[in-house]
């Protein structure tokens, strides 16, 4: 098949926006599972209930889904260090966590699409914003709005965050938390707070990253399992705890992704990407970015 | 009396009062049918409306009297949309549920895992809006509920092609788009055949995996083949999204449509609106005046009055009133043969033309309908995203085949689209 130029540049510039996606949903389980060894499965399960509650404040008092994204990120954030008060009561107290505290999270996943499901039904929603249906054509380039605006809030993101965890105490103390633990309390802090917060970080990010799922595509309680290879394979190929890195494997994932669409096929592109993901890390086990 | 004589008619007084009360409680017991529906997941949008119809079914004839003398009870399972759940469901409903029947859930892939089941237990089995799934099953006690013909992967694109081969300049070319799962399997080999038919070259035929998020880059690479027609077979998350996609590209071409399920449902409609504008889709009933069988609109108007509260498919026009007839001949068949036996059943249905909601249907030998009645209806001037447009035949308008068509095709696609 002849790959035009218009083909072959649209199809970069949409894997490019679809990696920075990813890398906004994977961010969360960057943070929980690369940083503090938290195997949440179900993370992209809470982005599905950021873009359910994004939808509530879109519909009901038509805040634009982004602002409602970002407004719910205390109220997760809130959520989060809750769950993980009873995550540690009940599993990494006692040691527990690595295969019971996967079973929570599996768990806790089928819960909130069953309570999603009652809420709000099996029929697929949307919102509403001028953003979501406009595409700008700049020739035979074109730019999905749906697309670019979470593309931007991705990157915004992630560069808060990184700021974050490089300039603050707070920050370094979530990045040793999971490397020596001892050492933190030997300066007086506790681990167990720094995971709390940690925690409830990974979970604000995951309202912004379901307000960019609603915008993206239209949204049923189910959705998020379609993710959830995707994430942790950023995760694993970013290098397990590294943002940049997410950020790099998840826009290498969705460039691989449309790449192969067009060159061989759509059929193959989940095996190409998955592939070449396999082949980097049997070259650098600890990831891109990891320290191996 | 003697001492003997006394026991043996105690005995004899009990025993017949035991086997009274055992017959009484039998022709009590209410007849079960058993099945599994998707009440979450991607399918769970018409099998809740495929449920209310069925509710409404087993309502109707409990107020008849039941089947033989019975009350009717629906036993259903949530399949979560997952043809792995769909084996233990049913070894639940035979075993420990006890069904007197069984029945199929919605739609081609959960069907297909339901007939090996069927075909263990010798039982009937009618598969509700499935999709060629007895072409390798042979099976002879499975009945389709889907008015697709013998060669149903055929049919479902075959009135798309009819009317698309009546535009001019008649077409040359067609893409196939389809997702990698055996529901897109089967539109690709009617695609195939229907273009073969037609004597259309095909310039792409491709599949995407089923989770894609994106389809632009598979719209812009079905554009750069620039097809006449491009026929797409899809389910109800990847037709929403192929919708999206293809308004996004602006595709170019004379027709586009074909076998995309969840268009017909006003979910996809209400949340699609102006972009579904000349998409040409298949179709399995719509109000038109040839299409009013008796019995039909007045159930419609019911079921709407049922179907908000229910929080389901508002407008009925899908999947519905095939769930209520798919009962319906289950249960004439029981009543006509005065059995629930599959060796009875089978034969029954086969040799029967049924009278249902949706209109009369005969069997052929695979127990796909012995004669195909699909449709192909355009969207037309869709304004906004209000539902109730879409009440009547007037913004999707039936335009193949010849016999039940309302409407001319509007084309080239991008002008039908404004």
């Amino acid at each position: 098949m002849t790959i035009t130029y218009p083909v072959l540049v649209n199809a970069v510039i949409t894997g490019l926006l679809m990696g920075g996606f990813y890398a906004a949903l994977s961010v969360g389980a960057t943070v929980a599972f690369g940083l503090l060894d938290i195997v949440n499965i179900a993370h992209p399960t809470f982005a599905v209930i950021g873009a359910y509650t994004v939808l509530v404040l879109n519909r009901s008092f038509g805040i634009d889904p982004i602002l409602a994204g970002l407004l719910l990120t205390p109220v997760f954030y809130g959520a989060g260090t809750t769950l993980f008060r009873v995550y540690y009561h009940f599993f990494e107290r006692r040691g527990d966590e690595p295969m019971r505290g996967l079973a929570f999270f599996f768990g806790l996943m089928f819960i909130a699409e069953v309570v999603l499901i009652m809420l709000f039904g099996v029929d697929f929603r949307y919102v509403r914003a001028p953003y979501v249906t406009t595409t700008l054509n700049f020739g035979s380039i074109a730019l999905p709005l749906r697309l670019a605006v979470p593309f931007a809030g991705s990157l915004v993101m992630l560069a808060a965050l990184q700021l974050f965890l490089k300039k603050s105490f707070i920050g370094h103390a979530i990045i040793a938390v999971a490397q020596d633990p001892f050492a933190l309390k030997l300066v007086a802090v506790s681990p167990v707070r720094i995971k709390r917060i940690g925690f409830g970080i990974a979970c604000a990010s995951a309202a912004l990253a379901g307000a960019f799922i609603i915008v993206i595509e239209p949204l049923q309680p189910a959705v998020g399992r379609d993710f959830i290879g995707r994430v942790f394979a950023i995760c694993v190929f970013g290098g397990l705890g590294s943002l940049p890195g997410t950020l790099i494997a998840a826009i290498s994932l969705g460039l691989i992704e449309n790449l192969a669409t067009i060159f061989i096929g759509a059929s193959w592109s989940p095996a190409v990407a998955f592939g070449v993901l396999l082949a980097t890390l049997a070259w650098r086990p600890s990831g891109l970015f990891g320290r191996g | 009396m003697t001492k003997g004589l006394r026991r043996i008619i105690g005995a004899a007084t009990f025993a017949a009062l035991s086997v009274g009360w055992s017959s009484l409680v039998t022709a009590e017991e209410p007849l079960k049918i058993g099945f599994s529906m998707a009440e979450t997941g991607p399918l769970a949008g018409s099998a809740k409306s495929a449920i209310l119809a069925m509710t409404m079914w087993a309502e109707d004839i409990n107020a008849k009297g039941g089947l033989l003398g019975r009350q009717v009870k629906l036993v259903h399972y949530d399949d979560q949309s997952n043809t792995a759940n769909v084996p233990a469901i049913y070894a639940k409903l035979l075993d420990i549920d006890k069904v007197d029947l069984i029945n199929s859930g919605y739609a081609t892939p959960i069907i297909a895992s339901a007939i090996p089941i069927a075909m263990q237990h010798d039982m009937v089995l009618i598969g509700l809006f499935g999709l060629a799934d007895n072409a390798k099953f042979k099976y002879d006690k499975y009945f389709s509920i889907f008015p697709a013909g013998e060669k149903p992967a055929l049919a479902i694109l075959q009135p798309f092609f009819d009317v698309a081969m009546t535009m001019n300049p008649k077409p040359k070319t067609v893409a196939a788009v389809y997702p990698e799962m055996e529901f897109g399997h089967s539109i690709m080999n009617g695609i195939r055949a229907a273009a073969s038919a037609a004597g259309l070259q095909i310039v792409y035929d491709q599949g995407f995996p089923p989770s894609m998020t994106d389809l632009t880059t598979v719209v812009r690479q079905i554009q750069a083949t620039n097809p006449d027609i491009v026929a797409i077979g899809t389910q109800p998350g990847q037709s929403i999204a192929i919708v999206r996609a293809i308004n996004e590209v602006g595709l170019k071409a004379m027709i586009v449509g074909g076998g995309m399920t969840g268009l017909q449902t006003p979910d996809a409609e209400e949340l699609l609106g102006e972009q579904l504008n000349g998409f040409v889709n298949f179709n399995v009933w719509l109000p038109t005046p040839r299409m009013q069988y008796p019995g039909v609109m007045d159930f419609i108007k019911r079921y709407q009055e049922r179907a908000k509260a229910a929080g389901v498919d508002p407008l009925g026009y899908y999947i519905a009133p095939w769930a209520y007839a798919d009962l319906q001949i289950l249960g004439d068949a029981v009543e006509a043969t005065k059995s629930t036996a599959g060796d009875k059943l089978g034969p029954y249905i086969h040799a029967t033309t049924f009278k249902t909601l949706i209109g009369d249907v005969t069997f052929g030998a695979s127990g796909e309908w012995a004669k195909p009645r699909l449709l192909a209806a355009q969207f037309q001037h869709v304004k906004g995203n209000d539902i109730e447009q879409f009440k009547g035949t007037e913004k999707l308008v039936v335009v193949s085949p010849e016999e039940y068509k309302v409407g001319n095709l509007l084309y080239p696609f991008q002008d039908a689209r404004h």
